[in-house]
């Protein structure tokens, strides 16, 4: 029976908007397909081990937190990181941490360092924060174009280097700066999103799509048998009524 | 005096008019008018009261500790001025003034007693000049809205001190280590809170914040928790730790749904409380009331006839009898909050039937994240039916399904009539359980009021006391 590591990183600091819907999500997901599960943490100073888990999960915290997180990315874990991002394990990051996820993170006089896996600059604006729905068009895989639909709450601005890809396109909502029409980021099987929190019940699709790969770069999997997703899909497209689209 | 009259006959000629074209309760509107014709409106109304303000502010509990403030001072024969519909911003407060303000610069109250948003506490409490600050919780909220927790603490910490140094008495939660830090420094301060830990939870909830030092940045250690992060904490590096309430909850006891009783301990005596509101989150906000009235000078006797006075506010625990089925609304808004709901939910000993309604418009805050953080987790043995309705109905039956509740138990039925009819209906056992955000609880109430089965919360209190 295949199972799933999953690796929190700092599930008690950088959990604000409900991060654990995402892990539960992953967790009954995979159960409900008689596909083992394993959730482990590594917090502030812990060791990274690079080959124990399939996808890494990095969520969002309060600016204290953020901060005490990035210099423990860039001091402790960087290394280990940029290995498992190597041999396709699934890096996801959400809002705070996908902030951590590029080179660095300014917040007025204060830069944070990054964990450098993909190129990207983010920067704490003056302006209001970017708060609201979101929906975003993706394609994950060639020629297969869906929606992600969610929440985005930010005060800072993200721009992907030249050669970077987003995670996708804005439909409705403001994404990595209010400005480009891009969300997130995508470099193989390392991304990063604005949609905070619980991002993936309003898209279970996103899940099932986060464990094939995530399963897939160790052992070739066949696609998962499908759920009842009746409930899930209606909330798919009550949060993308949300947004307006 | 005699330039404010003109301004408050016009206001309140506008909130007549909203009401007449039943334009909500209009509870806010004529003190927002009031406010634009004159700024100054709050203090010069709140300067009229005799015994002066107080003034309460926490996440969760409110509109709930006001009205059991509210009740003591009714013991005592204190007359209020009292926004208790819960209006709780600048425009509430100035329309209950407005509304007690007679000719002649009088008001019609001899004490003022206020209930106000955490995110307005800084703006409007220092207009009201209160005599006591009772600052019950803080907990994560809304973050679309209110933003981050820390950020709020540091603008109640300017709050505290400024009252403090005015000599206001501070009522502070010694249980809440971000509450407890506000009179580190002052004079003149009251910790209240719990001390028995049989009713303590075995582990920290998920969703609980501030479980650092403040001072020091440092893990706090718990040995009781309580309620979220509220508990017996201790800083292991730099050794601050939870100041020793000088009023606090022994001997507690929790019963059900219904109501609970604990041991008032204070400088003033010991005695035993009867309070006919359920759940652990009700006795920390009869614990911080009775420390306010306490500090007011009234007597122990007072404060505990008071409490047993207190009806349920507004959708908080209120029962209501819909074609022979009892139904109890408890209004739930974050997470902290709907684990205390969840928590007293559980404690009845049968199988429950759930309506739980989810909006996401600006009042619930948009985002609705925070059902995640909620331990839903609680209800997947225990409930018989649960409806979902509400804007966000379905991402609601989600997490319950993601719970453990099985998806044969769970009806979406986003229409809020729709779904109370259905619920009402299934309600086999003779009871049903609401709980609805914010604006769903608004849009309930209204849906009762028109049937003739619940009285509007805008109108006079006299209306819905027994």
């Amino acid at each position: 029976m295949p199972e799933l590591r999953v690796c929190a990183l700092y599930p008690d600091l950088m959990n604000i908007y409900a991060d654990r819907g995402n892990l539960l999500l992953l967790e009954r997901r995979c159960r409900w397909r008689g596909i083992g599960f394993r959730v482990m943490a590594s917090g502030l100073g812990d060791h990274l081990d690079p080959d124990g888990a399939d996808l890494y999960y990095l969520g969002g915290g309060q600016d204290r937190d953020q901060k005490l997180c990035a210099l423990d990315l860039a001091e402790v874990k960087r290394d280990a990181l940029h290995a498992a991002a190597a041999r396709g394990a699934v890096i996801l990051a959400v809002c705070g941490g996908y902030q951590l996820l590029g080179h660095s993170y300014q917040l007025g006089d204060e830069t944070l360092p990054g964990a450098g896996l993909v190129d990207l600059v983010t920067v704490r604006s003056d302006g209001p924060r970017l708060i609201g729905n979101v929906a975003v068009e993706v394609e994950l895989e060639p020629g297969v174009r869906r929606v992600l639909a969610g929440f985005e709450n930010h005060g800072g601005r993200t721009r992907l280097g030249p050669g970077e890809r987003p995670l996708g396109r804005v439909l409705k909502g403001y994404g990595n700066n209010g400005e480009d029409g891009w969300e997130g980021v995508r470099r193989g099987s390392v991304i990063g999103t604005y949609l905070h929190g619980p991002l993936l019940p309003k898209n279970a699709w996103f899940a099932d799509w986060l464990i094939e790969t995530a399963l897939g770069a160790r052992q070739p999997v066949g696609a998962l048998e499908p759920l009842d997703d009746r409930l899930e899909a209606a909330a798919h497209v009550d949060a993308r009524r949300a947004a307006g689209v | 005096m005699t330039l404010l009259a003109p301004k408050i006959v016009a206001a309140r000629a506008v909130g007549e008019l909203a009401r007449r074209a039943r334009r909500g309760g209009g509870t806010s509107l004529p003190g927002k008018v009031l406010l634009a014709l004159e700024p100054d409106a709050i203090p010069e109304l709140a300067g009229r009261l005799p015994r002066g303000s107080m003034v309460i502010s926490a996440t969760n509990g409110k509109t709930t500790t006001a009205a059991m403030v509210a009740a003591v001072l009714g013991r005592a024969g204190i007359s209020v001025v009292h926004n208790r519909a819960g209006a709780n911003m600048a425009g509430g407060v100035a329309s209950t003034l407005l509304a007690a303000a007679r000719g002649g610069g009088r008001i019609d109250g001899e004490l003022g007693l206020f209930e106000l948003d955490e995110f307005w506490l800084d703006r409007v409490a220092p207009q009201l000049e209160p005599r006591g600050i009772l600052l019950g919780n803080l907990f994560r909220d809304q973050l679309d809205r209110y933003g981050e927790l820390d950020t709020i603490a540091d603008r109640w910490a300017a709050v505290a001190a400024g009252a403090s140094g005015r000599g206001a008495r501070l009522v502070l939660n010694a249980d809440d280590p971000l509450i407890a830090d506000l009179g580190r420094e002052a004079a003149n301060v009251t910790y209240f809170g719990i001390e028995d830990p049989s009713v303590a939870v075995p582990e920290m909830q998920h969703a609980s914040d501030s479980k650092h030092c403040r001072r020091c940045g440092a893990a706090y250690v718990y040995d009781v928790v309580y309620l979220g992060h509220l508990g017996r904490y201790r800083c292991p590096v730099c050794g601050r730790e939870r100041p020793a309430p000088t009023v606090a909850a022994e001997r507690i006891e929790l019963h059900g749904t219904r109501r609970s009783e604990f041991e008032l301990v204070a400088p003033a005596g010991r005695a035993r409380v009867e309070l006919p509101l359920p759940g652990l989150y009700n006795v920390y906000n009869a614990l911080g009331a009775g420390a306010l009235c306490l500090g007011l000078g009234l007597g122990l006797d007072t404060v505990v006839a008071g409490l047993g006075d207190v009806r349920a506010a507004f959708g908080r625990a209120e029962r209501i009898a819909i074609g022979g089925v009892e139904v109890q609304t408890l209004l739930v808004k974050n997470p902290a909050g709907a684990n205390e709901i969840l928590r007293t939910l559980v404690l009845e000993p049968e199988e429950i039937d759930l309506l739980a309604i989810l909006n996401d418009r600006t009042a619930d805050g948009r985002d609705v994240s925070w059902v995640w953080d909620a331990d839903f987790e609680m209800l997947a043995e225990r409930v018989r039916r649960v409806t979902c309705a509400g804007t966000r109905a379905a991402e609601l039956a989600v997490r319950l399904k993601y719970a453990g509740v099985p998806v044969d138990r769970l009806h979406v039925v986003p229409g809020v009539a729709a779904a109370l009819d259905e619920a009402v209906a299934e309600a086999d056992r003779g009871r049903l359980y609401v709980l609805p955000t914010y604006t769903a609880l608004l849009e309930l109430r209204g849906l009762l009021a028109g049937r003739g089965q619940a009285v509007p919360f805008w109108e006079p209190a006299g209306a819905r006391r027994p």
